[in-house]
Protein backbone atom coordinates (compact mmCIF):
# COMPACT_ATOMS: atom_id res chain seq x y z
CA UNK A 1 0.00 0.00 0.00
CA UNK A 2 1.29 3.03 -1.69
CA UNK A 3 -0.33 5.47 1.39
CA UNK A 4 1.11 2.87 4.57
CA UNK A 5 3.38 5.94 5.51
CA UNK A 6 1.29 9.06 4.70
CA UNK A 7 -2.60 8.30 6.12
CA UNK A 8 -0.45 8.24 9.92
CA UNK A 9 1.52 10.91 9.02
CA UNK A 10 -1.61 13.47 7.69
CA UNK A 11 -3.46 12.26 11.17
CA UNK A 12 -1.07 12.89 13.16
CA UNK A 13 -0.36 16.51 11.78
CA UNK A 14 -4.29 17.01 12.11
CA UNK A 15 -3.87 16.46 15.65
CA UNK A 16 -1.28 18.53 16.70
CA UNK A 17 -2.67 21.66 14.42
CA UNK A 18 -5.77 20.87 16.40
CA UNK A 19 -3.89 20.21 19.53
CA UNK A 20 -2.66 23.47 18.98
CA UNK A 21 -5.88 26.07 18.87
CA UNK A 22 -7.28 23.41 21.80
CA UNK A 23 -5.26 23.35 24.26
CA UNK A 24 -5.08 25.97 27.21
CA UNK A 25 -1.67 26.82 27.89
CA UNK A 26 -0.09 28.92 25.29
CA UNK A 27 3.69 27.58 26.04
CA UNK A 28 1.80 24.34 25.28
CA UNK A 29 0.60 25.75 22.33
CA UNK A 30 4.17 26.94 21.09
CA UNK A 31 5.61 23.15 21.81
CA UNK A 32 2.59 21.31 19.87
CA UNK A 33 3.48 23.60 16.93
CA UNK A 34 6.97 22.94 16.78
CA UNK A 35 5.97 19.28 16.86
CA UNK A 36 3.62 20.25 13.72
CA UNK A 37 6.53 21.65 11.88
CA UNK A 38 8.31 18.87 12.33
CA UNK A 39 5.30 16.22 11.74
CA UNK A 40 5.38 18.66 7.85
CA UNK A 41 8.95 18.39 7.62
CA UNK A 42 8.30 14.46 7.46
CA UNK A 43 5.59 14.95 5.02
CA UNK A 44 7.73 17.06 2.65
CA UNK A 45 10.63 14.92 3.26
CA UNK A 46 8.25 11.52 1.89
CA UNK A 47 7.15 13.65 -1.05
CA UNK A 48 10.80 14.09 -2.26
CA UNK A 49 10.81 18.05 -1.37
CA UNK A 50 14.05 17.63 0.54
CA UNK A 51 15.22 21.41 0.57
CA UNK A 52 11.42 22.30 1.62
CA UNK A 53 11.68 19.54 4.17
CA UNK A 54 15.30 21.48 5.68
CA UNK A 55 13.66 24.44 5.53
CA UNK A 56 10.47 23.79 7.30
CA UNK A 57 12.34 21.90 9.68
CA UNK A 58 14.92 24.72 10.22
CA UNK A 59 12.48 27.43 10.37
CA UNK A 60 9.57 26.07 11.61
CA UNK A 61 10.76 23.63 14.45
CA UNK A 62 13.70 25.69 15.51
CA UNK A 63 13.41 29.49 15.15
CA UNK A 64 9.79 30.15 15.31
CA UNK A 65 9.18 28.01 18.35
CA UNK A 66 12.32 30.46 19.77
CA UNK A 67 10.42 33.49 18.61
CA UNK A 68 7.66 32.38 20.43
CA UNK A 69 8.67 31.60 23.45
CA UNK A 70 10.91 34.35 23.72
CA UNK A 71 7.45 36.19 23.10
CA UNK A 72 5.78 35.24 26.21
CA UNK A 73 8.64 34.97 27.99
CA UNK A 74 8.58 38.58 27.64
CA UNK A 75 4.39 39.53 28.23
CA UNK A 76 3.01 39.58 31.48
CA UNK A 77 2.05 36.24 33.19
CA UNK A 78 -1.49 36.66 33.35
CA UNK A 79 -1.45 36.44 29.51
CA UNK A 80 -0.22 32.85 29.32
CA UNK A 81 -3.75 31.74 29.54
CA UNK A 82 -6.51 31.86 26.93
CA UNK A 83 -9.64 32.58 26.92
CA UNK A 84 -11.65 32.13 24.53
CA UNK A 85 -15.20 32.06 23.39
CA UNK A 86 -17.23 29.45 21.62
CA UNK A 87 -17.27 29.49 17.96
CA UNK A 88 -20.89 30.67 16.14
CA UNK A 89 -23.03 28.60 14.92
CA UNK A 90 -22.10 29.67 11.22
CA UNK A 91 -18.44 28.24 11.98
CA UNK A 92 -19.85 24.79 12.34
CA UNK A 93 -22.00 24.57 9.45
CA UNK A 94 -20.31 26.77 6.82
CA UNK A 95 -16.68 25.61 7.22
CA UNK A 96 -17.70 21.63 6.49
CA UNK A 97 -19.29 22.89 3.57
CA UNK A 98 -16.30 25.16 2.59
CA UNK A 99 -14.30 21.63 2.57
CA UNK A 100 -16.85 19.44 0.97
CA UNK A 101 -16.31 22.23 -2.11
CA UNK A 102 -12.99 22.37 -1.47
CA UNK A 103 -12.69 18.02 -1.94
CA UNK A 104 -15.14 18.45 -4.96
CA UNK A 105 -12.92 20.58 -6.72
CA UNK A 106 -9.95 18.78 -5.82
CA UNK A 107 -11.29 16.08 -7.96
CA UNK A 108 -10.18 18.06 -11.51
CA UNK A 109 -6.19 18.06 -10.00
CA UNK A 110 -3.50 16.53 -11.78
CA UNK A 111 -2.93 13.38 -9.83
CA UNK A 112 0.41 13.29 -8.03
CA UNK A 113 3.73 12.90 -9.90
CA UNK A 114 1.45 13.18 -13.05
CA UNK A 115 4.11 13.61 -16.24
CA UNK A 116 1.34 14.58 -18.32
CA UNK A 117 -0.01 17.52 -15.63
CA UNK A 118 0.58 20.99 -16.59
CA UNK A 119 3.19 21.95 -14.23
CA UNK A 120 5.33 19.21 -15.27
CA UNK A 121 5.28 20.16 -19.08
CA UNK A 122 5.78 23.76 -19.17
CA UNK A 123 9.11 24.73 -17.54
CA UNK A 124 10.18 22.36 -15.63
CA UNK A 125 11.48 19.94 -18.36
CA UNK A 126 13.68 22.53 -19.63
CA UNK A 127 14.87 23.36 -16.24
CA UNK A 128 15.47 19.89 -15.13
CA UNK A 129 17.57 18.66 -18.73
CA UNK A 130 19.75 22.01 -18.77
CA UNK A 131 20.70 23.30 -15.14
CA UNK A 132 23.88 20.65 -15.17
CA UNK A 133 25.04 21.98 -18.29
CA UNK A 134 24.42 25.95 -17.71
CA UNK A 135 25.32 26.12 -14.51
CA UNK A 136 27.29 23.17 -13.11
CA UNK A 137 24.55 22.63 -10.21
CA UNK A 138 23.11 19.20 -9.56
CA UNK A 139 20.82 20.50 -7.12
CA UNK A 140 17.99 21.74 -9.59
CA UNK A 141 16.34 23.47 -6.60
CA UNK A 142 19.30 25.34 -6.18
CA UNK A 143 19.90 26.36 -9.37
CA UNK A 144 15.96 27.15 -10.09
CA UNK A 145 16.34 29.36 -6.94
CA UNK A 146 19.52 31.15 -7.11
CA UNK A 147 19.86 31.52 -10.85
CA UNK A 148 16.54 31.10 -13.26
CA UNK A 149 14.78 32.76 -10.61
CA UNK A 150 16.90 34.75 -9.00
CA UNK A 151 15.23 38.11 -9.03
CA UNK A 152 12.61 36.15 -7.03
CA UNK A 153 15.06 35.49 -4.43
CA UNK A 154 16.42 38.85 -3.79
CA UNK A 155 12.79 39.88 -3.09
CA UNK A 156 12.65 37.46 -0.62
CA UNK A 157 16.20 38.37 0.96
CA UNK A 158 14.60 41.79 1.30
CA UNK A 159 11.63 41.35 2.66
CA UNK A 160 13.13 39.57 5.32
CA UNK A 161 15.73 42.17 6.07
CA UNK A 162 12.81 44.80 6.33
CA UNK A 163 11.38 42.69 8.85
CA UNK A 164 14.35 42.28 10.80
CA UNK A 165 14.59 45.79 10.22
CA UNK A 166 10.97 46.33 11.56
CA UNK A 167 11.58 44.46 14.57
CA UNK A 168 14.90 46.36 15.14
CA UNK A 169 12.26 50.06 14.77
CA UNK A 170 9.41 48.42 17.14
CA UNK A 171 10.94 46.54 19.85
CA UNK A 172 14.11 48.64 20.34
CA UNK A 173 12.52 52.32 20.16
CA UNK A 174 12.96 52.90 23.90
CA UNK A 175 16.45 51.75 24.70
CA UNK A 176 19.72 54.06 24.91
CA UNK B 1 16.12 39.57 30.13
CA UNK B 2 17.68 36.61 29.49
CA UNK B 3 20.46 35.25 32.13
CA UNK B 4 23.16 32.89 31.78
CA UNK B 5 21.84 29.45 32.78
CA UNK B 6 22.82 27.66 36.02
CA UNK B 7 23.03 23.80 34.62
CA UNK B 8 26.73 22.48 34.17
CA UNK B 9 25.28 20.20 31.83
CA UNK B 10 23.17 22.44 29.54
CA UNK B 11 26.45 24.61 29.89
CA UNK B 12 29.25 22.24 28.49
CA UNK B 13 26.68 20.22 26.25
CA UNK B 14 26.18 23.87 24.04
CA UNK B 15 30.14 24.51 24.26
CA UNK B 16 30.65 21.18 22.35
CA UNK B 17 27.47 21.79 20.05
CA UNK B 18 27.77 24.98 19.06
CA UNK B 19 30.62 24.60 17.02
CA UNK B 20 29.21 21.45 15.52
CA UNK B 21 26.16 23.52 14.38
CA UNK B 22 28.11 25.91 12.81
CA UNK B 23 30.17 23.63 11.19
CA UNK B 24 26.69 21.86 9.88
CA UNK B 25 25.37 25.13 8.61
CA UNK B 26 28.62 26.10 6.94
CA UNK B 27 28.22 22.45 5.03
CA UNK B 28 24.70 22.73 4.38
CA UNK B 29 25.20 26.40 2.73
CA UNK B 30 27.99 25.28 0.82
CA UNK B 31 26.90 21.75 -0.89
CA UNK B 32 23.35 22.98 -1.46
CA UNK B 33 24.50 22.83 -4.96
CA UNK B 34 24.70 19.42 -4.49
CA UNK B 35 22.70 18.60 -2.32
CA UNK B 36 19.75 19.83 -0.09
CA UNK B 37 20.34 23.18 1.79
CA UNK B 38 21.22 26.28 0.68
CA UNK B 39 21.39 30.12 1.93
CA UNK B 40 18.28 30.19 3.48
CA UNK B 41 18.47 26.75 5.33
CA UNK B 42 22.53 27.25 6.15
CA UNK B 43 21.91 30.73 6.83
CA UNK B 44 18.93 29.98 9.66
CA UNK B 45 21.70 26.90 10.89
CA UNK B 46 24.67 29.52 11.44
CA UNK B 47 22.03 31.86 13.21
CA UNK B 48 20.63 29.39 15.88
CA UNK B 49 23.98 28.49 17.10
CA UNK B 50 24.51 31.87 17.72
CA UNK B 51 21.11 32.15 19.45
CA UNK B 52 21.69 28.85 21.52
CA UNK B 53 25.18 30.74 23.00
CA UNK B 54 22.94 33.75 23.49
CA UNK B 55 20.28 31.78 25.30
CA UNK B 56 22.45 29.61 27.38
CA UNK B 57 25.73 31.56 28.12
CA UNK B 58 23.89 34.91 28.87
CA UNK B 59 24.54 38.60 27.67
CA UNK B 60 27.82 39.04 29.28
CA UNK B 61 29.40 35.92 27.73
CA UNK B 62 32.65 36.75 24.44
CA UNK B 63 29.94 34.92 21.97
CA UNK B 64 26.62 36.92 23.06
CA UNK B 65 28.84 40.15 22.34
CA UNK B 66 30.20 38.73 19.00
CA UNK B 67 26.24 39.01 18.28
CA UNK B 68 25.34 41.70 19.50
CA UNK B 69 28.19 43.54 16.81
CA UNK B 70 27.12 41.18 14.27
CA UNK B 71 23.86 43.10 14.34
CA UNK B 72 25.03 46.46 13.00
CA UNK B 73 26.01 44.98 10.29
CA UNK B 74 21.96 44.36 8.43
CA UNK B 75 22.13 44.62 5.31
CA UNK B 76 25.48 43.54 4.35
CA UNK B 77 23.80 40.15 2.94
CA UNK B 78 21.87 42.26 0.45
CA UNK B 79 24.48 44.21 -0.41
CA UNK B 80 26.26 41.01 -1.51
CA UNK B 81 23.47 39.75 -3.27
CA UNK B 82 22.76 43.30 -5.01
CA UNK B 83 26.69 43.47 -5.87
CA UNK B 84 27.08 40.42 -7.42
CA UNK B 85 24.42 41.71 -9.51
CA UNK B 86 25.91 44.34 -10.51
CA UNK B 87 28.87 43.34 -11.22
CA UNK B 88 27.13 41.03 -13.59
CA UNK B 89 26.28 44.42 -14.98
CA UNK B 90 29.71 45.47 -15.27
CA UNK B 91 31.11 42.45 -17.33
CA UNK B 92 28.80 43.68 -19.41
CA UNK B 93 25.50 41.20 -19.50
CA UNK B 94 21.79 41.91 -17.33
CA UNK B 95 21.57 41.70 -13.98
CA UNK B 96 21.85 38.84 -11.95
CA UNK B 97 23.39 37.13 -14.72
CA UNK B 98 25.82 35.19 -13.20
CA UNK B 99 27.42 34.32 -17.32
CA UNK B 100 28.71 37.50 -17.13
CA UNK B 101 30.46 37.68 -14.42
CA UNK B 102 34.39 39.30 -15.38
CA UNK B 103 36.41 37.23 -13.49
CA UNK B 104 39.59 36.09 -15.68
CA UNK B 105 40.93 32.89 -14.56
CA UNK B 106 37.69 31.09 -14.82
CA UNK B 107 36.74 30.74 -18.49
CA UNK B 108 33.84 28.74 -18.75
CA UNK B 109 30.39 30.12 -18.36
CA UNK B 110 28.61 27.49 -16.36
CA UNK B 111 31.60 27.39 -13.58
CA UNK B 112 31.12 31.64 -13.94
CA UNK B 113 27.60 30.71 -13.01
CA UNK B 114 28.58 28.28 -10.20
CA UNK B 115 30.79 30.90 -8.52
CA UNK B 116 27.74 33.29 -9.13
CA UNK B 117 25.48 30.78 -7.05
CA UNK B 118 27.53 30.05 -4.35
CA UNK B 119 27.90 33.89 -3.80
CA UNK B 120 25.10 34.95 -3.95
CA UNK B 121 23.97 31.73 -1.16
CA UNK B 122 26.53 33.66 0.88
CA UNK B 123 24.84 36.75 0.87
CA UNK B 124 21.20 35.26 1.24
CA UNK B 125 23.02 33.40 4.37
CA UNK B 126 24.24 36.32 5.99
CA UNK B 127 21.13 38.40 6.05
CA UNK B 128 18.79 35.66 7.44
CA UNK B 129 21.90 34.49 9.70
CA UNK B 130 21.85 38.56 11.03
CA UNK B 131 18.32 38.78 10.93
CA UNK B 132 17.45 36.01 13.24
CA UNK B 133 19.91 37.43 16.14
CA UNK B 134 18.80 40.82 15.54
CA UNK B 135 15.41 40.10 16.44
CA UNK B 136 15.76 37.92 18.85
CA UNK B 137 18.19 40.51 20.62
CA UNK B 138 15.35 42.56 20.24
CA UNK B 139 12.75 40.37 21.71
CA UNK B 140 15.24 40.15 24.65
CA UNK B 141 15.42 43.69 25.27
CA UNK B 142 11.50 44.19 25.88
CA UNK B 143 12.00 41.76 28.09
CA UNK B 144 14.62 43.23 30.37
CA UNK B 145 12.72 46.47 29.91
CA UNK B 146 9.26 45.11 31.41
CA UNK B 147 11.67 44.00 34.23
CA UNK B 148 13.03 47.05 35.01
CA UNK B 149 9.09 48.33 35.95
Amino acid sequence: MIYSIEIPLLILLLMTAAGAIIVKDLISSVFILGTYSFLLALVWAWLGAVDVAFVEAVVGAGLATVFFLLTLFGTAPKDIRIRRSAPPLTAFVGLPVLGLLLLYAAEDLPKFADPHSPASLHVSPAYLTNSLKEMDTPNVVTAVLMDYRAFDTLIETAVIFIAGLACALLLRRNQE
Amino acid sequence: MIHAHDSIIVRTTSRILIPLIQLFGLYVLFFGQLGPGGGFAGGVILGTSLILGILVFGPDAPVCRLASKVIHGEGVGLMIFVGVGGLCLIGGGEFLNYGNLDIPWIDSAARRRSLGIVLTQIGVAVDIAVTAISIVISLSLINSEESHD
